[in-house]
């Protein structure tokens, strides 16, 4: 099940980014797919993308809502909402471990050899403050004299954009080197951060910053696809704590919102069949991989 | 048992409402405006300029 997840991964991830004559155009792709929704945080700015990145578009349409309103429009965000919500009602934050470019990033990084070290807890909280205040607060409140508002998110912090979009736009078009400043450097040096600290932790990004995940983990308890625990089958080995990605004990609290259903817990650690599938409240057979031997003490 | 095997209906109540966020936003032609702005690269947006 985890090479069928990686090759979702893989092709999710050459879907949305599916524009590859880049190299020769030197530019986006700008043709009508992007009016759909791409499931996980991938940025619209990057060459080779062909969906609209949701937490980006969200942005705009917040920052840019005085002057539509002005004009008459009511372009409110329903579109990019319901997008999302959608899906996050579908599969929450299953999309975050089976179709996240950044996140198979991260899980890439992570496979590089090093002393791997835990995230607290406590800082999965943070990417709640930064879907609330920068994905919508700032860009709602804060304008210009025109009543523009600014993309806090994508211009102070997001590495995915500096990663597919700020640094092969300079690379693609020269020119633009003459206005990188302080705001691109500083977005570069996130990105490195996230970077090194995707190699010593598993998806810090997605943990601790990614508004997308806030918004998709919102749905935990109410999404159609999730993973079930059977109580009586449990014998409480805490096997599934070492497994998880994302830090969860799934024993203890199955409806995490941390949980990326990636299917770990399932498939690499539980030998009692204490953890299944299940589609709105209908489990599903097991598939069960070559399990690994856990000590019971 | 039976309620293991009950349907959870609340997902899809919540996926319905979002679904009509969806259709509202269609309806009021704010994809046209999403794709205005997906189509064009935001320099500023990704801290160049």
């Amino acid at each position: 099940m985890e090479s069928v997840r990686k090759w979702f991964q893989v092709i999710t991830a050459m879907l949305v980014n599916g524009n590859w004559l880049f190299p020769f155009t030197k530019t986006i792709y700008q043709g009508p797919l992007k009016v759909i929704c791409s499931p996980g945080l991938n940025c619209y700015s990057c060459p080779a993308a062909t969906t609209y990145c949701p937490i980006g578009s969200l942005q705009n349409l917040f920052a840019g809502i005085r002057v539509t309103l002005d004009n008459g429009q009511y372009f409110l965000g329903a579109y990019v909402l319901g997008s999302i919500g959608v899906l996050g009602g579908a599969f929450g934050r299953l999309i975050c471990g089976w179709a996240c470019p950044f996140g198979f990033f991260q899980e890439l990084l992570h496979k590089i050899p090093s002393k791997k070290y835990k995230i607290p807890q406590k800082m999965n909280y943070i990417k709640y403050f930064f879907l609330a205040v920068f994905v919508v607060i700032l860009p709602l409140l804060i304008v210009d004299k025109f009543g523009f508002g600014t993309l806090w998110f994508c211009k102070y912090i997001c590495p995915a954009g500096t990663l597919e979009a700020g640094i092969p736009m300079i690379m693609l078009q020269p020119e633009l080197r003459a206005n990188l400043g302080l705001v691109f450097y500083n977005k570069l040096t996130i990105m490195i951060f996230f970077i090194f600290w995707s190699v010593i932790a598993s998806r810090p990004f997605c943990r601790t910053t990614c508004p997308l995940g806030a918004f998709y983990s919102l749905f935990s308890r109410f999404k159609v696809v999730r993973l079930h625990l059977n109580e009586e089958n449990c014998t409480k080995c805490e096997a599934c704590h070492n497994v998880c990605p994302m830090g969860v004990k799934f024993n203890e609290s199955p409806d995490d919102l941390e949980c990326i259903s990636c299917l770990a817990c399932m498939n690499k650690a539980c030998n009692y069949d204490a953890i299944s599938m299940e589609i709105a409240g209908i489990p599903l057979e097991t598939i069960k991989e070559k399990k690994v031997s856990i000590p019971i003490t | 048992m039976n309620k293991k095997n009950k349907i959870k209906k609340v997902p899809f109540i919540i996926i319905s409402g979002f679904l009509i966020l969806f259709l509202i936003g269609i309806a009021l032609g704010e994809p046209s405006r999403v794709l205005d702005q997906a189509k064009q690269v935001c320099l500023s947006c990704i801290g160049i300029g």
